[in-house]
């Protein structure tokens, strides 16, 4: 598995994406810069400019037609994919620090940071899928979460539920249409800082990422933590794998929790678990800052990871990968 | 509304004569006997008439004045109205009741005159042990408390498969467990701030010694209760004797024995070190901290921290005698039980700089008596040469010397059955510009302790350890250290044995090879001998394990035919940050670990069998402390050890059975249990998947294709797509001017 070093960011990563068709990367660092690549060579296919400070966040619409970004700048913007052009900037009062779209692409949610005078928040606006449209600004939804703060959040399947993960290690599913509370539930230590929610391929169960060194599968529905997986640092991501039952976990010591912090000490490794079994099958080395996120292309050939160290690097499964079977999993295909 | 003497309620009448105060006034009550601390009361003394009395308070005054002030007037000496005579007893107050105590510390018992000793006690203690009724006037025989069956404290020798137990110390928790080789370590006790410092085996494995600010405890049994405890306040250390019987503590602050202590008198007062006995749980003796010899300050004026000896008292390997060393004068034996000084003299050896006793019964030629042998050195002192002696005890006959000269420093090695004494001496040329390492083996059990002269290396030794039960040794060498240079220099380790001789006797010892150029700096010899692992702690850069076999079965260089081993190099591991090595008491395993008080890099344990294959290995945070639990020495004859020894083959085809059997189970829970995941999981899979069908199919939209659907529809399409890619190098360019 040799990977592909994408060196056209000047600072951290903070987040990376595959399009639908996992053709093009997207990822955006903290150096106000929004950069799509193509995911089978590297080669940057463009860039976003207009942000005025450190990017946290973006996604894409299932029909890689529409991009939306969140940064430090207090602004969340739509952008046409194809020509880089502006579509839309809707201004807050504190940064977004996680931007999503519904499964069909018709709404898109950003979570505001909390700040002085600024509640953290999830904001639903309606988008049309279509870059000529005029776009709604004002949010069709408004959920307060002035118990924990928020910090990631997005859509379930059928955009039912808005589940939304906290920094106190809370993880809340909302009514997407009323934005009622519906559940709440701990999953991980108390006062641990939820880092990564991310998506099965029909978005009926998700795996958080967590501070307190654990990443957990749970239900949309109920709620209910399925399996866990303990890794021995602080992690920042997590991704499901579709094609094989695996999930990629990623983290490592934070810069600024060491002094002097040398690449095997900090472990800034992509680790493999087995999804069901929980057990961890692989690791992959290559980040010297720890691994801010990581994403897995939708066909479940390959995965990026972006890093603290300005670098994405794209891997592509090789065929070991995909043959790879526990003795069980064997006999359960043979029947 | 606020309170006052308004709102107050009227009919609150009450009767003062009727309230009890007893418990405030047992909490105020003026205590007088604070005011009697100053007074002793002294007697037996000789009982004088009137004329006489004067007399005697002046010959007494004289006496009492040497630990404290006391005049004339101020003792009371009563005469018998009756008898006109004194009732050989008086009344003393001291200036201060430090005073006092002094006095009674220091006069009690002693004698007067041939006739008369005086007991000296303080009043206060006289009023409280000895009023009326505080003694019953009839004697009661002490009631014999009925047996209770104890825990039995060498339980965990009885493990049907042998396993080996270890303490694992690790944040807040002390833990013991079973090893399990490579899977999870079985827990046997865990326990949250089970110790304060660190927690230490007593050497046959006995007891757990945990530290606290009040003193030392001791567990065991396999209900893991207290068995022991030990109150020396601030105990920073403790040190066992051999066979468990007794147990020194010391703490850096002299104790301060209050009155009214349970266990401790004021003969403890001051002190650092307590002997105990362990079974009674009583001090035997306590002694002070010796300052150590040499300047105080350096050249600049600063003090210099010298290092503390430890253990400072050293045992005798049958717990009869305790010595202790007053560095470059004398050496203090005591005897074990009643602690008191052998002859009541300490051994004068002027100029001595260390001592160790034989970890053994020596066994030397043609002496059939009980003795004990020391070892130990001292340094050329005027024009008299460097000196390494062996003494005898009880006897104090020094039964062997060897001048030595140039010698700036000499370490003592005793091999564990006391058969050999390996004196290291490190000396220096004439110009003392430099060093070199004479080994000077004493061969105690020949006839007359002959002594063998090893080369002379030319580096210094930095480390040198006996094969246990063996006459094999490694020794490690460092180079000239380049100066100012940042990394250590290199080591280079060698290994001797000794020669092939005839019948039972041991040939002169050989160099067998010497591998340079390593970072080395511990050696680790297996408890059975024969293994040893080479290593690097506490090192920056290298963390090498090298595990040695001395009897190595395969083919033998001809250079070494003659020699008694064949050593092979067997495997090397690397343990990032290795701090510290330990062997497991039966030489099968060796547990290497790296501990939060050296550095905070990947603390945790790696566990190897005695060929180097890794085991197991374990990060764990906040990693302090490993320790395998000692066994005892085992019961089994000679005969039956050699019997065992000769059908280990059919052992060891038991043994195997069982580890596939136990292999076999295991695995197969594990399939099990991944079976069912597997099961569960694609069961709740299918129920998700129909839900979401038919909520799909409510509102309209198309099915979504399965999962693993999706991805596989993907796959097969490998056609789908070709991207074409040119690249455009150049190879070459030149420029051509054309004019």
């Amino acid at each position: 598995m040799r990977p592909i070093l994408l060196s056209g960011h000047e600072r951290a990563l903070t987040q990376v994406k595959y399009s639908k068709d996992g053709d093009i990367i997207f990822s955006v660092a903290k150096d106000h810069v929004v950069c799509a690549w193509y995911s089978v060579n590297g080669e940057r296919l463009g860039t976003y400019h207009g942000h005025q400070g450190a990017l946290w966040t973006l996604d894409v619409d299932p029909t890689t037609t529409l991009l939306a970004t969140g940064g430090a700048d207090n602004t969340m913007r739509l952008w046409e994919v194809k020509t880089g052009r502006l579509l839309k900037t809707w201004d807050f009062g504190s940064s977004i620090k996680r931007v999503e779209f519904s499964e069909d692409g018709t709404q898109l949610l950003g979570v505001t940071e909390k700040r002085m005078g600024h509640l953290s928040t999830i904001v639903v606006y309606d988008i049309k899928l279509d870059v000529e449209a005029e776009q709604a600004s004002e949010h069709s939804l408004r959920i307060v979460c002035d118990e924990a703060k928020a910090t990631v959040a997005g859509f379930s399947y059928l955009s039912k539920f808005i589940i939304s993960g906290h920094e106190d290690g809370s993880v809340t599913q909302w009514d997407a249409k009323t934005g009622e509370r519906l559940k709440e539930t701990f999953p991980h230590d108390a006062d641990m800082q939820i880092t990564d929610l991310q998506w099965s391929p029909d978005r009926t169960y998700f795996i958080t990422a967590c501070k307190d060194k654990t990443a957990k599968l749970v239900t949309a529905k109920d709620l209910k933590v399925l399996k866990t997986y303990v890794a021995d640092t602080p992690l920042n991501s997590a991704a499901i794998t579709p094609v094989k039952d695996y999930v990629i976990l990623g983290g490592g010591q934070a810069a600024m929790d060491v002094t002097t912090t040398s690449a095997r000490q900090g472990k800034f490794e992509a680790r493999f678990y087995h999804k069901i079994f929980e057990e961890e099958i692989g690791r992959v080395r290559g980040h010297f800052g720890p691994l801010n996120y990581v994403a897995v292309s939708p066909q479940g050939t390959g995965y990026c990871s972006g890093g603290e160290d300005g670098y994405v690097r794209v891997h592509h499964f090789d065929k070991p990968y995909f043959d790879f079977k526990f003795e069980v999993e064997r006999e359960n295909d043979n029947i | 509304m606020a309170p006052s003497f308004e709102n107050l309620p009227e009919d609150d009448d009450y009767d003062e004569e009727e309230l009890d105060f007893g418990d405030l006034q047992d909490q105020y009550e003026v205590r007088m006997e604070e005011g009697l601390d100053a007074f002793v009361v002294v007697d037996g003394l000789p009982k004088v008439r009137e004329d006489a009395h004067q007399k005697l308070v002046k010959f007494l005054l004289r006496k009492l004045n040497t630990v404290g002030k006391t005049g004339e007037d101020l003792i009371f000496m009563p005469i018998n109205e009756e008898t006109g005579m004194t009732d050989g007893y008086a009344f003393v107050e001291y200036e201060t009741p430090e005073q006092a105590v002094a006095a009674t510390k220091a006069l009690h018992g002693t004698s007067l005159d041939k006739r008369h000793a005086i007991a000296v006690n303080k009043l206060t203690d006289i009023e409280r042990y000895g009023r009326e009724g505080r003694i019953d006037d009839e004697y009661t025989a002490p009631e014999i408390e009925p047996f209770t069956e104890r825990d039995h404290l060498r339980w965990w020798l009885g493990d049907p498969e042998a396993r080996d137990q270890f303490v694992m110390y690790r944040n807040e928790n002390v833990g013991v467990y079973w090893n399990e080789k490579e899977d999870p370590p079985a827990p046997v006790v865990d326990r949250q701030h089970w110790t304060e410092s660190f927690v230490q085996w007593s050497p046959l494995g006995t007891y757990l010694t945990s530290m606290h600010a009040q003193g030392v405890q001791l567990w065991g049994g396999p209900s893991w209760s207290r068995q022991k405890r030990f109150a020396h306040p601030g105990a920073n250390l403790v040190d066992f004797s051999p066979n468990e019987k007794y147990i020194t503590t010391w703490s850096h602050r002299p104790l301060q024995v209050d009155e009214g202590h349970p266990i401790l008198t004021a003969e403890e007062d001051g002190k650092n070190y307590i002997i105990w006995d362990i079974a009674t749980q009583k001090p035997l003796r306590s002694f002070v901290t010796l300052d150590q010899a040499g300047p105080t300050q350096d050249a600049d004026g600063n003090a210099i921290k010298k290092k503390l000896q430890w253990p400072a008292f050293k045992w005798s390997s049958d717990d009869k005698y305790v010595a202790r060393m007053t560095q470059g004068q004398s050496i203090s034996v005591y005897e074990l039980p009643k602690m008191n000084l052998l002859d009541k003299t300490s051994i004068k050896i002027e100029g001595v700089m260390d001592f160790e006793w034989a970890p053994a019964l020596p066994q030397r030629d043609s002496i059939k008596t009980y003795e004990q042998l020391f070892c130990y050195w001292t340094p050329e002192l005027g024009s008299n040469p460097a000196k390494v002696g062996l003494m005898s005890i009880p006897s104090k006959e020094v039964v062997r010397t060897r001048n030595l000269f140039n010698v700036s420093d000499a370490k003592l090695h005793w091999q564990s059955q006391a058969a050999y004494v390996c004196v290291k001496v490190d000396r220096h040329s004439k110009s003392k510009k430099s060093n070199a390492t004479n080994l000077e083996i004493f061969r105690v059990r020949e006839k007359g302790v002959p002594v063998e002269v090893v080369d002379s290396l030319k580096d210094t030794v930095i480390n040198f350890a006996w094969e246990p039960s063996g006459d094999r040794f490694v020794l490690i060498t460092a180079g000239e250290i380049p100066a100012g240079a940042a990394v250590p220099p290199k080591t280079s380790v060698s290994f001797f044995c000794p020669e092939k001789a005839k019948g039972n006797a041991v040939g002169n010892f050989k160099h067998i090879r010497t591998i340079d150029k390593k970072n080395n700096n511990a050696i680790h010899w297996s408890p059975k001998g024969r293994f040893v692992v080479v290593a690097t702690v506490l090192s920056q850069q290298s963390f090498d394990l090298d595990f040695y076999d001395f009897d190595f079965e395969g083919e033998k260089e001809d250079k070494d035919k003659d020699l008694t081993a064949n050593l092979q190099l067997m495997a090397t591991a690397d343990h990032y940050g290795v701090t510290d090595i330990d062997w497991d008491p039966t030489g099968r395993y060796v547990a290497t670990s790296a501990s939060m008080w050296k550095h905070r890099m990947e603390n945790g344990y790696h566990l190897y069998d005695f060929k180097g294959t890794l085991l197991r290995e374990e990060p764990v945070e906040q990693f302090k402390q490993w320790a395998w639990r000692p066994r005892p020495p085992t019961l089994l004859t000679k005969e039956e050890q050699k019997k065992i020894r000769k059908n280990l083959r059919e052992y060891s085809k038991i043994f195997d059975e069982q580890d596939l059997a136990r292999k076999n189970t295991a695995n197969k829970a594990i399939i099990e249990q991944r079976r069912r995941l597997l099961d569960e999981w694609h069961a709740w899979r299918a129920r998700v998947e129909a839900e979401l069908y038919e909520e799909r199919e409510e509102l309209g939209l198309p099915p979504l294709s399965k999962e693993e659907e999706i991805a596989e529809a993907e796959i097969d399409e490998e056609n789908d797509q070709v991207v074409e890619e040119i690249v455009e190098e150049i190879l070459e360019e030149s420029e051509e001017v054309v004019s």
